[in-house]
């Protein structure tokens, strides 16, 4: 007789596959969990150090109370409006130090605000330069129809506050230098954003026919007077901007102190001068400096470190707890009939 | 051909005979049938009748062939296909769609496309809905073909239809009411006949009804005598001009009610001149009919039913649990929508805040709607455990050459979960070959001879000593024995070739002539009143006086001979019981014979014993008067006849016992055993006797002798619920039976049959009653009852049920119960076709269900609360996150990862477990049956469990969101870089779910992850399409970042640790408390004492359910299902 439809003999298809299985004995799972514990309490040791070693310095400038320095600037919505912070710094700051703005309040992750940008045009794509994509709505076009470069919510919003720091160096304001090179990530500057190339053209040319932002006081060729290869969709404070924060409360870097202050920023008074553009008054929200110094864990958090301690405790507990019951149980279990 | 058949019954019809009449005496009448579907709905075929009448009126020609109307006669033809080229894919979709998830999942598409409210993008939803629909679709096309090749092979089937003046070859589908058809010896009947006419002398013709009811005994038909004498002929035929009335079709296969108006004269019909579709003609060379009833309105098709989607409970449960996740991320998206309007208003100027916040709403419906997805890979799972079951070697039959086919992919998971079998009799549980195995003559046993020829078949009977004996003729007794079983039955003989044949009323006469014969005592021939037997070669001839008749109230039948030497002798055979009843009272031997037939019984044996008796010449001159009168008397026939049997059957001397095996099934026993011991209660529906079915109830170990056996008739059924309610009777009894027994009469009369299946009272209380009991055995039921049953238990129960049967009778019951399976490799294959699964035996039965449906249980609920965990966990992060954005709809990750996510990341381990996973060996899962308690019990999902997934969900979102979150707080840290340690620790926190075959299926996964996100994340995706590839460098960064690092271990370990606690807990805690709760739980489950399952199973298996893991413990006095513990961990 035929045997057609006899089924194939594999290890497959009989269900005989071999098979490693992860046990889980009690000579794995105890060791397992002081493992962990001492693992995790070392680390965050180790975090609670790293960041309690970094040194920061943060002053809120939105003015809001009466008499704060930036009351004005806060209240009369004039461009360019300056305003001055006096601090003091008790410690001196060792090491180099990064200088940050921070917002609170302020939704950059917001779905809408989030999707309104137009990835092609800032990769410099010729073509959607002039035709801005519609996700940028109601940033697309201006009213006369001109499109808008960069378009969208996020390059509209673009944080336009400017800082120059001085030492007050007995009496006498010393300019602390800083430093805007390099503060965006290498692939933003090099891959996912690039000026429109065209050749034998500058770039207020290539940007002819497009507008800036409606609330941008200079057009996005002439971001960066200093150094115009710092322009266009390139411009550094601009990748900081567009590569937007996950949660309300942020601060992003805007210049590391070069100069003589690079290393070591001694203690004393320091007067912030503000170009206060910025309104955050209706978020409501606040603007912030902040100076740190910067280790292998970032900025200055202590709540990884507290977290592994914790639950490094925990394991640790849970461990005993483990330890008694096993001992306990397992000899009730041999005496049950 | 000049017939009317018409269905009486609605007053349309009856309005219609009325006319008929006045017309017939006027015309010709032709054949005219109204399709029956046509005939409920559309009054055409009326006006078509009419035009008929009144053309006829005019032209009174003689034959009228009605082709244009032939569009609505019924034919032979039976479609139980459901599509065809056209209807295909709006009926297919139509069905598809009805599906709540597919219809979900569309309705997502549909929004996905609307740009305003899109959070992902289209493909991300699309590709899988359209997997789903075209698999689907792929999977109904071939079933539907199947189903198309079965109904062609049905309706092609040849048969000859009188055409013309002769018959002509034609198929089955071309056979329309009215026709005349002719049936061969050994043909199926194509369609509900009107016996016309046979070869047979009186025109009587023997048929098998086993496709039909199980009986495999030859039963007769016989013609009416006015178209026996006068359709003799084709020509005769052709000139039929009869006009039947008749019942509308209907489902009872024992009734039939008409009449047949023919020459002027009325005659009745009833429901042996009626030949059903499915009957086999046996014994007879030709017979006629006409056809009455065709294609679907054949009796057996009415008994058919419909066929209905089934759906599993874990599919039900998985349903519900479906909405309640859509219902609960609607109120969550709800009262996100009024925290985004609050903050909409708050924020934005313009915009209507309303709108914003509605088009927010439907942007959380897509990307909370994850969860769709685990439809196609429940239908994947399905497929693949299904390709199981056909490969597997173990199911595999090698004589037959066929292997188990899962005939339908969507039912595997609940093969594990089978509370109660309802099997068929004949064909499933036994083989139907009777063999003579044993006898008892004198008090000696003969046929234990075990060794006196190792190499012969088994079923042969030999013996050696039996053989001298009966040679050397000096005991007169075993002579005696071996006359009564060569003359004492009702068995025709046939010469064919030389050969000769038997053919027998039922196979235990067949059997016992046989065996005679093989012992030299050999059944020649039989006529009117002689009966030839050649004894040890010399031919003797019993002149027949009388055959006092089987019946199975009698229990025995005997004939009254008169031997060649002119003595009058009385052979008689019966149950042991009458027998003993009526013997002598000095009687020989009956102690030793008694002990024999106890060995028999043991042996599951069936038993007959055998008696004569000397009849004094002068009682018989008086005795055969009265049974003359008794034949002749025309009231109280039956009542008469018996008591002058009783007079004639006294006083009998006791010659011996015969043993008789009814072959079971290989395995059949044993498959019981073990299901008995797996929970399983086993249910026996048969439309044979009552005897029969105990007999066979005791050889396959569904009865064993220690039981209680408590007979339940119809109408008895009511009174043990009013006189036993007290719990003491369940409990006095180990174990009932029941018997639902249904008198022949009762059918013809639709009364009382109709009182106890249709009212469900009766029903309801046979079924509490009978639930009870360890194992319940039916009679004589049809196929409609059987399915009652079914229905009933599953319904008031709620219990899973599986039905296995061969044939035709079995149908129904198939389609009715949550599992139908068909036993392949027969003849009919009408049960496999309707049938959710087919096995080559019963015996692989126990495979089917201890190992392929429990590992299917397990591995789909393992499946389900490992999908349902890391979708969920998953998918709650977009929640937390909102809390953060503004409740905004902005997804929490990538768009490519939450695509790939399921697709790819996760999908190996998951489909790896769902696939291989296997807590215990096929071998354990064999020995120990109480494994497939987990499934009855619905211990591995269940809204408790499912609970418990989602707090586990829950836990781990939570850790997902907030450590990123706490950790990232007020740092420069940017979205994107959020987005890929978030993804990036969920998609490692799969470990938690590790089982044996999964571990290198993550491993896979996560490098696949590495690579995939690498990939997706590159600059050159990115400048070929920005728009779609927004993340370029993000895990490049935020890999380079060790805090990044940090913060995705202490995420993963957290997520972690609670399940490995638990487990490390639960591995630890076997208390003794949990024992006896679970004891406790047990009992009320299973009910009374009695259950000896209970017990043991308390003792030893302990299971104990956390997170969706399940473990066996069990207590140290039981060593082998400490191993299988060792195996399970």
């Amino acid at each position: 007789m035929k045997k057609d439809n006899k089924p194939d003999n594999t290890a497959f298809t009989q269900q005989r596959l071999p098979a490693w299985q992860p046990v889980l004995s009690v000579g794995i799972v105890l060791p397992l969990f002081f493992i962990i514990g001492l693992a995790f309490i070392g680390i965050g040791i180790g975090l609670l150090i790293t960041s309690n070693n970094i040194q920061e310095f943060e002053e809120e400038y939105t003015g809001i109370g009466d008499n704060s320095n930036c009351y004005i600037c806060a209240n009369n919505a004039t461009a360019n409006c300056k305003c001055t912070l006096n601090f003091t710094i008790a410690q001196p700051i060792q090491g180099s130090v990064f200088m940050y703005y921070g917002l609170t309040n302020y939704y950059q992750n917001h779905q809408k605000y989030l999707s309104s940008r137009d990835d092609q045009q800032l990769a410099g794509e010729t073509y959607y330069l002039k035709n801005p994509s519609q996700s940028c709505k109601p940033y697309q076009m201006d009213i006369n129809n001109n499109p808008i470069a960069p378009c969208g919510s996020i390059a509209n919003s673009f944080f336009n506050d400017a800082f120059a720091l001085y030492y007050n160096n007995q009496g006498f304001l010393d300019e602390v230098k800083l430093d805007g090179s390099a503060i965006a990530w290498w692939t933003d500057h090099n891959v996912k954003f690039s000026n429109p190339s065209q050749t034998g053209s500058n770039l207020s040319q290539i940007f002819e026919g497009t507008v800036k932002p409606i609330n941008w006081s200079k057009p996005v060729y002439n971001l960066d007077v200093n150094n115009p290869d710092n322009n266009g969709f390139i411009n550094e404070d601009f990748l900081v901007w567009m590569r937007t924060a996950a949660l309300p409360d942020f601060r992003k870097l805007y210049r590391r102190i070069s100069g003589n202050y690079s290393s070591f920023m001694p203690s004393g008074n320091y007067t912030l001068e503000i170009t206060y553009n910025y309104p955050v008054k209706d978020l409501p929200g606040k603007k912030k400096v902040i100076f740190s110094t910067v280790s292998w864990m970032g900025g200055k958090n202590q709540f990884l470190g507290i977290a592994y301690l914790v639950f490094g405790s925990l394991c640790f507990v849970m461990g005993f707890i483990l330890l008694i019951v096993y001992a306990k149980y397992q000899n009730v279990e041999d005496n049950d009939d | 051909m000049k017939t009317i058949v018409l269905w009486k019954g609605d007053c349309h019809n009856s309005a219609v005979l009325n006319l008929l009449a006045l017309c017939s005496s006027a015309l010709h009448i032709f054949t005219f049938t109204m399709y029956s579907a046509v005939k409920k709905y559309l009054p055409l075929p009326y006006f078509l009748y009419f035009c008929f009448i009144f053309k006829q009126m005019y032209d009174n020609t003689k034959v009228y062939h009605c082709t244009f109307i032939s569009f609505f006669l019924q034919n032979n033809t039976i479609k139980t296909c459901k599509y065809n080229i056209l209807t295909f894919l709006p009926l297919n979709l139509f069905e598809q769609f009805q599906r709540v998830a597919n219809f979900y999942f569309l309705l997502i598409v549909i929004l996905q496309s609307v740009p305003a409210i899109s959070t992902l993008p289209w493909y991300t939803t699309m590709l899988p809905l359209l997997t789903v629909l075209f698999v689907r679709a792929a999977k109904d096309i071939s079933d539907d073909l199947a189903r198309r090749r079965s109904d062609k092979e049905i309706n092609t089937r040849p048969c000859d239809i009188l055409q013309g003046g002769s018959f002509k070859a034609e198929q089955w589908r071309h056979i329309h009411v009215g026709d005349i058809v002719r049936i061969r010896k050994d043909q199926i009947i194509p369609a509900d006949l009107l016996l016309l006419a046979s070869t047979e002398p009186h025109s009587l013709c023997y048929i098998e009804t086993a496709d039909i009811d199980g009986e495999t005994n030859l039963k007769y038909r016989q013609a009416l005598h006015c178209t026996h004498s006068r359709l003799q002929t084709e020509g005769q035929l052709s000139d039929f001009d009869g006009l039947v009335t008749c019942e509308e079709p209907n489902s009872l296969l024992h009734s039939f009610s008409g009449t047949l108006h023919w020459m002027g004269e009325q005659y009745p019909l009833s429901n042996d001149r009626i030949l059903l579709r499915g009957f086999r003609l046996r014994n007879t060379h030709t017979c006629y009919g006409l056809v009455l009833f065709a294609g679907p309105d054949c009796k057996i098709m009415r008994n058919c039913g419909l066929f209905t989607v089934k759906k599993t409970q874990i599919e039900i449960l998985l349903n519900r649990i479906v909405i309640l996740v859509w219902r609960i991320a609607v109120l969550l998206e709800l009262e996100i929508l009024f925290e985004s309007i609050e903050f909409i208003a708050a924020t934005s100027r313009g915009d209507s805040s309303l709108y914003m916040g509605f088009l927010t709403f439907w942007g959380y419906i897509i990307i909370l709607t994850e969860i769709s997805q685990l439809i196609f890979s429940f239908e994947f799972i399905h497929v693949v455990h299904s390709l199981f079951i056909d490969w597997d070697l173990d199911m595999y039959f090698i004589e037959k050459d066929t292997p188990a086919r899962a005939r339908n992919t969507a039912l595997n998971e609940q093969l594990g979960q089978i509370e109660f079998l309802f099997s068929d009799k004949t064909g499933t549980l036994t083989q139907n070959i009777l063999t003579f195995k044993k006898c008892c003559v004198s008090g000696v046993i003969y046929g234990d001879n075990p060794c006196s020829n190792p190499t012969k078949e088994r079923e042969d009977f030999s013996d050696q000593v039996l053989v001298d004996r009966l040679r050397s003729g000096e005991d007169r007794s075993l002579t005696e024995f071996f006359r009564v079983l060569a003359v004492c039955h009702t068995v025709m003989a046939e010469e064919v070739d030389g050969d000769l044949r038997y053919q027998a009323a039922s196979p235990d006469e067949e059997a016992l002539v046989t065996a005679a014969r093989n012992f030299g005592f050999v059944f020649m021939s039989r006529t009117q009143d002689s009966v030839t037997v050649s004894e040890l070669g010399k031919i003797r001839v019993y002149d027949l006086l009388a055959i006092l008749d089987f019946s199975s109230q009698r229990r025995r039948m005997s004939v009254l001979v008169r031997e060649p030497s002119g003595k009058i002798k009385l052979f008689c055979k019966g149950a042991d019981i009458v027998i003993f009843e009526r013997l002598e009272t000095k009687c020989l031997y009956l102690d030793a014979t008694e002990k024999a037939l106890e060995e028999f019984a043991k042996d599951s044996l069936r038993t007959l014993c055998l008696a004569s008796k000397n009849v004094p010449e002068e009682f018989y001159q008086s005795w055969s008067k009265e049974f003359l009168s008794a034949t002749m008397a025309m009231q109280n026939k039956e009542a008469k006849l018996e008591a002058v049997y009783e007079k004639m059957e006294q006083e009998l001397t006791l010659l011996g016992a015969t043993a008789i095996e009814d072959k079971l099934q290989d395995g059949v026993p044993d498959t019981i055993h073990i299901l008995k011991k797996g929970g399983i209660k086993i249910w026996m529906l048969t439309g044979d006797k009552q005897e029969t079915a105990v007999n066979i109830g005791y050889s396959c170990k569904l009865l064993d002798n220690n039981m209680e056996i408590l007979e339940v008739r119809c109408p008895r059924l009511l009174k043990v619920e009013s006189e036993d309610t007290s719990d003491n009777f369940f409990q006095s009894l180990c174990v009932v039976c029941f018997f639902w027994k249904f008198q022949d009469e009762i059918f013809q009369q639709d009364s009382q049959i109709a009182s106890c299946t249709k009212q469900v009272g009766i029903l309801q209380h046979f079924v509490e009653l009978a639930s009870k009991c360890e194992t319940v055995i039916c009679c004589r039921v049809t196929p409609l009852q059987k399915a009652n049953v079914v229905e009933a238990v599953k319904r008031q129960q709620k219990a899973i049920t599986l039905a296995i049967g061969d044939g035709a009778n079995d149908v129904n019951m198939i389609k009715r119960a949550h599992i139908g399976i068909g036993i392949s490799g027969q003849e009919g294959l009408q049960a496999v076709q309707c049938s959710d699964f087919s096995l080559a035996q019963f015996r692989y039965l126990q495979r089917l269900l201890l190992v392929h449906g429990r590992w299917s249980y397990l591995r789909v609920c393992k499946f389900l609360n490992y999908f349902l965990f890391k979708t969920f966990s998953f998918s709650f992060v977009h929640i937390w996150f909102s809390f953060f954005n503004g409740f905004t709809s902005q997804p929490a990750y990538e768009n490519w990862f939450i695509t790939l996510y399921t697709v790819m990341y996760t999908s190996l381990p998951v489909l790896s477990m769902a696939l291989l996973d296997q807590d215990v060996s096929c071998h354990a899962s064999l020995k120990k049956p109480k494994l497939y308690w987990i499934g009855q019990e619905q211990q591995l999902f269940n809204l408790r469990v499912f609970a418990v997934t989602v707090l586990q969900a829950l836990l781990t979102s939570l850790t997902l969101f907030f450590i990123p979150y706490g950790a990232f707080y007020n740092t420069a840290y940017d979205f994107q870089t959020f987005s890929v340690t978030v993804g990036t620790s969920a998609v490692f926190t799969r470990i938690t779910y590790w089982t044996r075959f999964n571990v290198l299926a993550i491993a896979l996964c996560l490098i696949l992850y590495f690579i995939m996100t690498f990939i997706l994340q590159s600059a050159h995706l990115y400048r070929v399409a920005p728009q779609d590839f927004s993340f370029p460098g993000a895990a490049y960064n935020a890999f380079s970042h060790p805090y990044v690092w940090l913060t995705i271990l202490l995420t993963v370990v957290v997520s972690i640790l609670p399940a490995l606690i638990v487990r490390a807990l639960n591995k630890a805690l076997r208390s003794p408390d949990l024992h006896r709760v679970r004891q406790k739980a047990l009992g009320n489950n299973l009910g009374g004492d009695a259950c000896p399952l209970q017990g043991s199973l308390i003792q030893t298996i302990t299971l104990s359910l956390i997170k969706g893991q399940f473990r066996i413990t069990s207590s140290p006095n039981l060593q082998v299902l400490g191993h299988v513990e060792e195996r399970l961990e």
